[in-house]
């Protein structure tokens, strides 16, 4: 077989059926092969950050491999934004990467760059294939490597020559890595300890993250389970939204710089916390030497190197999350633990007091729309639909974050980690690809989406029906949201004089704009939009000056939020004493 | 909370790896790109058969970083395993140092004599140099070039660490 047709047929055996890519000069051969075959299909993205972050959508919407393939020199190093974003959220990806002919590598050749040399840090692992012989075997550990253990992204660099020349074919059951076996069981003894440890607890808290999501729809099941049969409360991360259903009375919203004041303040006064599949973060944790400062903790995390990185842990437990929680529940239940009724009743409680304060309270506008108010009633629109959200990063997304409910887990698809502006439409195109039927809902901005805005030519040239909200402040708003706040007011450089004219944007790449200026258009404008067959983008003017709370600031404490002025006067520290 | 910054400890890793292209440029640019420390750095096949190679990293960091460099090192998809010899017992360490020393009359002497009682041998000799060998543990190297400064010492070209258990058992 050739190069090209190993690659192709290599696919088909790893279960692959899409495919996002970008053809070139070194990679013409196997897109000749692509041109013979039907089983594979491959969407033409407008760049390759494009082909990169629409894998990552079907990626995390499917809990698949994402592929995504494109050429050699700047095709590959435009990938690399997307390859260092699925880095940061373990998203199971496989980019192929055109190279130059390994008689020329080395010769400043034309469209050559040094692809696995540039790649190394961005990805879980690489390769660049040398011989045609090594080709199958090299895919077939690529795909075990990006979906086994924490998920991340694997280049196969694939040089103009290997693709031509011949070689054999292997198939996957063939292909057993000799190094990399993840541990997916946790040890039983820490599991048993740390049963106890919860029951023995007071004020105990789940704070869970991507890693259920990853570990699969059992993993969600489970968590909840878990939840409710200890009485535990809930919060999760940005990555983890979705991962516990929002409609459950035990969840307290999502933590963090942004998290509801509910769900920090239990965090900061709690006596254990269960970290399942999260990373103890800086966006989460605030001032580490103030964080959580009466809390043991528990942390469930199949990566090692995740575990006593930047907080230290009482009981570590490596392993996969379902596994680990399964394991969790057969002991609380063999060993007939339970927690104190009565402390547990205080804790609930003392949440319940923090629940009142309304945190994510905001006042109606008549005039132009509040973002919290579009995306509240696009929240109560979206109910009973099959929808999916993509985001951009910023405001919009941390509004996101906080008014729209996710009950699945996949359901949101968000830049977390890496927060790279421009992700929120290419990887609609993924998820959209992944579930033609849903509703494929992309929260974005202004500025966030003139950052591969040309992919909404891909998204029109497929007939991929997505639906863009764009919260329009004309501005950088959460750079300007620090410099009012840090920088006393001095906007550089954040907004913008001009703009393009989105509706007409929109239309002129086939697709359909509305623009929104009034607080009472809304509702009928998200509507037309939901009921609408085609791409649809809804250019929503904001007030500029809305900012997101509550807010922890770089080096503060969960206790020591700030508000909405209008909503609350209170800022500083709150009731930093632990509940009796 | 321990303040990060305190507590500095020196290990000494020894990392199995798959004897590949690329693979030095992933432990050198994990350590670079995540700000760890590299005090020595030695890499060589030990097993063609296998295609395995062993690197052995001298680093230095909180006992928190060190645990992080074994479980990052751990991470990367070529390593089979990693051992922190500095916990796991008694080991051996070893460098050396070829020093090249140029100098005529009593310097020339006196360098003879110090190498002497270092038991480092000459391999290169003219009329006013010798290029010394010495083999022992980084005091010791470290001891005898300061030694060879003031006599005329122009060259040092040293191995870097070296390192494996005492004892029976394999890594």
């Amino acid at each position: 077989m050739t190069g090209a047709e190993i690659v192709l047929r290599a696919l088909k055996d790893q279960g692959v059926d899409v495919i996002f890519g970008y053809p070139g000069g070194v990679t013409l051969s196997l897109y000749d092969e692509i041109y013979k075959q039907n089983h594979i299909r491959h969407y033409l993205c407008r760049h390759e950050q494009g082909c990169v972050h629409a894998a990552e959508g079907y990626a995390r919407s499917t809990g698949k491999t994402g592929v995504a393939l494109v050429t050699s020199g700047p095709g590959a190093t435009n990938t690399i934004t997307g390859l260092a974003n699925a880095m940061m959220d373990s998203t199971p990806l496989v980019c192929f990467t055109g190279q130059v002919s390994t008689s020329m590598i080395g010769n400043d050749s034309f469209q050559e760059a040094d692809t696995t040399g540039i790649t190394r840090s961005c990805t879980k692992h690489n390769y660049l294939v040398k011989k045609t012989e090594d080709l199958a075997r090299i895919i077939h550990e690529a795909f075990h490597v990006a979906g086994k253990g924490r998920p991340g992204p694997v280049v196969i660099d694939l040089p103009k020559d290997v693709i031509i020349g011949h070689g054999e074919y292997i198939g996957p059951e063939q292909v057993i890595h000799k190094t990399y076996q993840p541990k997916v069981k946790g040890d039983m003894a820490r599991i048993r300890e740390a049963v106890a440890m919860i029951a023995g607890a007071e004020r105990p808290i789940l704070y869970a993250g991507g890693g259920v999501i990853n570990s699969g729809p059992d993993a969600s099941k489970l968590l909840a389970e878990f939840a409710h049969m200890t009485g535990l409360p809930c919060t999760l991360t940005l990555m983890g939204l979705g991962a516990f259903p929002a409609s459950d009375k035990q969840f307290l919203g999502m933590l963090g710089m942004h998290g509801t004041y509910e769900a920090n303040m239990a965090m900061h006064q709690s006596d254990l916390i269960v970290c399942v599949g999260a990373r103890f973060d800086d966006r989460i944790t605030g001032r580490l030497d103030k964080f959580a400062p009466y809390a043991k903790k528990i942390h469930i995390d199949i990566d090692p190197s995740s575990i006593n990185k930047s907080v230290i842990v009482d009981i570590p437990i490596v392993g996969d999350v379902a596994h680990v929680l399964e394991d969790m529940i057969k002991v609380w239940e063999s060993t007939k633990a339970k927690i104190d009724g009565t402390a547990l009743k205080n804790w609930w409680k003392a949440i319940d007091g923090w629940r009142a304060r309304n945190c994510l309270g905001y006042k109606k506008n008549n005039d132009l729309p509040r973002p919290q108010y579009v995306l509240d009633r696009l929240n109560k629109l979206l109910k009973d639909q099959n929808a999916y959200v993509t985001t951009d990063v910023g405001q919009h997304q941390m509004w996101a974050a906080q008014y729209l409910g996710f009950d699945k887990p996949k359901r949101l698809v968000t830049s977390g980690g890496l927060g790279t502006m421009g992700f929120g439409l290419p990887a609609a195109l993924g998820v959209q690809v992944a579930h033609p039927d849903a509703q494929v809902i992309v929260i974005t901005s202004d500025a966030s989406i003139q950052m591969n805005i040309q992919e909404l030519a891909t998204a029109t040239a497929y007939g991929l029906p997505i639906k863009i909200v764009c919260l329009n402040n004309v501005a950088l708003g959460m750079v300007r949201q620090w410099q009012e706040l840090f920088f006393d007011k001095r906007y550089s450089q954040t907004l913008f004089d001009r703009q393009p004219d989105f509706v007409k944007l929109v239309e002129a790449y086939g697709g359909k704009g509305i623009r929104v200026e009034k607080a009472k258009d809304v509702d009928g404008a998200l509507q037309a939009m939901l009921d609408h067959d085609g791409l649809l983008f809804l250019d929503i003017r904001t007030e500029q000056k809305e900012n997101v709370f509550p807010m922890i600031v770089v080096g503060a404490a969960h206790n020591e939020m700030i508000f909405n002025s209008e909503e609350s006067e209170s800022t500083g520290a709150d009731e930093d004493v632990v509940l009796a | 909370m321990t303040d990060p910054n305190k507590d500095l400890e020196f290990h000494t890793i020894a990392v199995l790896v798959d004897n590949e292209a690329g693979v030095l440029a992933r432990v050198a640019g994990l350590f670079s790109g995540r700000g760890y420390n590299i005090e020595s750095l030695t890499v060589a096949v030990v097993s063609r058969s296998q295609a395995l190679s062993r690197i052995t990293i001298v680093t230095s960091g909180t006992a928190m970083i060190i645990e992080q460099i074994k479980a990052q090192l751990e991470r990367l998809v070529p390593v089979h395993k990693v051992t922190d010899l500095t916990l796991a017992g008694a080991h051996v360490e070893r460098e050396l140092a070829l020093v090249k020393v140029r100098g005529t009359g009593e310097h020339r002497v006196e360098s003879l004599r110090i190498a002497d009682i270092f038991r480092a041998r000459a391999v290169d000799s003219t009329n006013d140099s010798f290029v010394f060998e010495i083999v022992g543990d980084t005091g010791k190297l470290d001891a005898f070039i300061r030694l060879m400064e003031p006599l005329g010492l122009v060259d040092v070209s040293r191995t870097g660490i070296a390192a494996i258990a005492r004892g029976a058992d394999p890594m």
